[in-house]
């Protein structure tokens, strides 16, 4: 992702940007899962099965006070009486969650690390095979990475920089030892415990994620980023994310995922709570692209992830930016509760699938306050036999006098055995509440390409070119970095689609 | 340059083109005229290699090459340009990046360096502004909300950045008036060389006016029925199209 230092300019379709897509897509498209190899770490595993006692083990391991193991027993006792969601557009095998093995660890980790110097040398290779730049590229390229590997946060970069401005950027597990307040006074405040299965599921068992606070009035001087890893197979991994924004403050956070190949399923079930107070301004942006699977539909991660902001102040906004390409199922809607008045929430989404991998996503704008507004673009693009949904609710509440949304669903179909599927629920409770959705499915033109190939290109780039055309209103949302990363993984999972 | 011999071609299950000859050398310009239905487009599209046309018959040779055998974008690196009849629209992908993207695929393919971003605009601009267009029409998706003309304009302006030595023109003059017209027209002949040759297809005479052809071909019936100088093209100005079913063979 942000190892972009030496790249060319960032390659959304603009005018004057020193743009040159398809020379370094056509590279890439000849490669196969690039990051798909298994790293050598000796995992400290519990044995397979979920019941109090795996929960107290993993409470135990990371040292948490007694208010959080509480929490997380009252979340599986609530998990215990809920049954799996089946509303949504994708088929799987049943999940024998008792098979799951719900932590690990890489060894090294009870060492504790204080600097890169003391991280595994094989770890840190890891990461340089994945491109992340924890050294001077990471200090060049401007960013923080707080990579965890599995589910133990290794390293964290840039913090006293940020300390000195006061935000707080760790491990959940430094946060729970550290900020105990600040975790106490938000968690599950979003994304409560008996929301969902899947959020009751992490809730009990997560191991591990990112905890982000910025105060009163301060700026994030850079992007904060962290890279995703699931290394030891048949270890589900259950992140958790809690980043608060106060007063007047504004964070931009990048969340990328590559996984190694795996032949089993692998479950992924994150929880991600955001929290604006008055002023506030959250940017969330993913490139996800776990593994998806073979061309048979083999393999691949079930991405059952639950993200939310709540637009808690006045005047506050919420930004989802995501780009999925990878993962065998995806099942996510990151949403915003627009509850202070003037607040905003954004969504621009592109879900691409080929092959047999299904994704069912979209977003939720729930309108409470006065004058909150909302925008929703979502770009999917099927291919090969996928199947690929858009879901998604706009709630207007009685109290939304004056709220507005804008909705736009575009679904570009690449060959004739895929799927597109568009849900929109609409629910306004409030006459002055105005609501527009615009839809629209086209099939990717045989005039189209030919068109390009007559000026020069190959079907290969011809397409690229076509499906980020598609796509540039939601990459021109990205940070630059990303949108680079997003193009190269839209011109690998597109391979072999045409001609 | 180019030598079309008894091609035939259908689209679907219809017979369009029916032993078609032709032969432009190269620094000519020759005009191909004819009746709607006649199989003008038909022939552009051959050349150009499109997918929906199937060649059941006959030879193209272009510069000393099998021109069936290569594939659409390998005519287009070896300098086939077809300025198409109905420009195709692409949301989201500016002018800027079309053009930069074909011109560098022809220049790899002629084993030239890349242009980079700032040469590349200096010379698209300057095109540009020779075809009167606005600058900013580059930084717009390519024919996305274009008026007919503009989309016309367009075709010339990648006709100028990619430098064809065989450039086919269907029907561009269609849809343009005088003064654009004239400008399509200007873009054209500033072009026309010894090196290269142009094929401009068109259903009337007014074109020919501004671009003033070495050889007027006629077309009908899927087969050239007629072969001349500009006074050709003038007559058929005159008379239409109806007296050549009549005098078909005698061209033959």
């Amino acid at each position: 992702m942000t190892a972009a230092s030496d790249q060319p300019l960032p390659v959304v379709p603009t005018p004057d940007a020193a743009d040159e897509p398809n020379r370094e897509l056509k590279a890439i498209a000849a490669k196969d899962y690039e990051w798909g190899f298994v790293t050598d770490i000796e995992s400290e595993t519990i044995p397979p099965g979920l019941d109090e006692d795996t929960v107290r083990f993993i409470s135990a391991k990371k040292g948490e006070p007694e208010w959080l193991l509480q929490w997380r027993l009252e979340a599986l006792a609530r998990w215990r009486t809920m049954t799996e969601p089946t509303w949504a557009f994708v088929k799987y095998p049943p999940i024998d969650y008792q098979a799951i093995r719900y932590y690990a660890a890489p060894k090294s980790a009870a060492d504790k690390p204080k600097s890169l110097d003391e991280v595994d040398p094989e770890l840190l290779a890891t990461y340089e095979k994945l491109g992340i730049p924890l050294k001077e590229q990471a200090l060049l390229a401007g960013v923080a990475v707080d990579a965890v590997f599995d589910s133990v946060s290794v390293a964290t970069t840039f913090k006293d920089k940020l300390a000195s401005m006061g935000i707080i950027f760790c491990s959940f597990s430094e946060a729970v030892r550290e900020h105990p307040e600040l975790v106490k006074r938000y968690l599950g405040s979003v994304v409560p415990t008996s929301d969902n299965y899947f959020a009751a599921l992490n809730s009990a068992v997560f191991s591990d994620g990112s905890f982000v606070y910025v105060p009163k009035g301060v700026r994030c001087p850079m992007e904060l980023s962290t890279y995703f890893r699931i290394n030891a197979a048949d270890t589900g991994q259950f992140e958790r994310t809690l980043i608060v924004a106060d007063e007047g403050a504004y964070v931009s956070y990048l969340e990328g995922c590559t996984a190694p190949k795996r032949d089993v399923n692998q479950l992924h079930a994150a929880v991600v709570e955001l929290v604006a107070l008055d002023g506030a301004e959250i940017k969330y942006s993913t490139v996800q692209n776990w593994y998806p699977g073979d061309k048979d539909g083999k393999g691949g991660i079930y991405n059952f992830v639950t993200k939310r902001g709540a637009c808690r102040g006045h005047k506050s906004k919420i930004s989802w930016t995501q780009v999925e390409t990878g993962s065998a199922i995806t099942w996510k809607y990151p949403s915003c509760i627009l509850q202070g008045d003037d607040s905003v929430g954004e969504f621009y989404s592109v879900a691409l699938t080929n092959n047999h991998q299904q994704a069912d996503t979209g977003t939720k704008m729930i309108h409470i306050g006065r004058n909150t507004r909302s925008t929703i673009v979502s770009k999917g693009i099927s291919a090969g036999r996928s199947q690929n949904t858009y879901r998604g609710l706009v709630r207007m509440l009685p109290g939304a006098v004056g709220a507005r949304n804008y909705s736009q669903c575009d679904s570009l179909l690449i060959g004739d055995r895929c799927g597109a599927h568009t849900f929109p629920y609409i629910d306004v409770r409030h006459p002055s509440a105005r609501v527009e959705h615009e839809a629209s499915t086209s099939k990717i033109g045989e005039d189209q390409i030919f068109y390009l190939q007559q000026r020069g290109l190959a079907t290969e780039d011809a397409v690229n070119m076509i499906v980020n055309g598609f796509c540039k209103e939601v990459f021109r949302e990205l940070p630059m970095e990303f949108a680079v990363e997003a193009q190269k993984l839209l011109g690998i999972s597109l391979e072999g689609t045409v001609g | 340059m180019l030598e079309i011999q008894g091609l035939s071609a259908r689209v679907g299950e219809k017979p369009i083109l029916e032993g078609l000859d032709l032969v432009v050398p190269t620094g000519e310009v020759h005009a191909v005229m004819g009746p709607n239905g006649s199989g003008k487009s038909t022939l552009a599209k051959v050349l150009a290699g499109h997918p929906s046309v199937e060649v059941t018959a006959g030879t193209v040779r272009y510069l000393g090459q099998d021109l069936l055998e290569l594939d659409p974008e390998e005519r287009a690196r070896e300098g086939v340009f077809l300025a198409f009849q109905y420009p195709i629209e692409i949301p989201g992908v500016s002018n800027s990046t079309l053009l930069r993207e074909g011109l560098n695929a022809v220049r790899a393919h002629r084993g030239e360096k890349p242009l980079d971003a700032m040469d590349f605009l200096k010379l698209a601009r300057a095109h540009a502004a020779k075809l009167g267009m606005d600058p900013t029409m580059l930084g717009r998706s390519v024919n996305e909300g274009f008026s007919g003309g503009e989309k016309k304009r367009n075709e010339v302006l990648q006709m100028l950045v990619l430098e064809p030595r065989l450039a086919v023109l269907d029907e561009t003059d269609s849809g343009l008036d005088i003064d654009a017209l004239k400008v399509v027209a200007s873009g054209v002949n500033a072009l026309r060389s010894p090196e290269r040759a142009f094929l401009v297809i068109t259903h009337y005479q007014r074109l020919l006016d501004h671009i003033v052809p070495d050889v007027v071909h006629v077309l009908a019936g899927g087969r050239i029925v007629r072969t001349g100088d500009r006074s050709l093209a003038l007559e058929l100005e005159e008379k239409g199209y109806g007296w050549l079913d009549t005098t078909a063979g005698a061209a033959r």
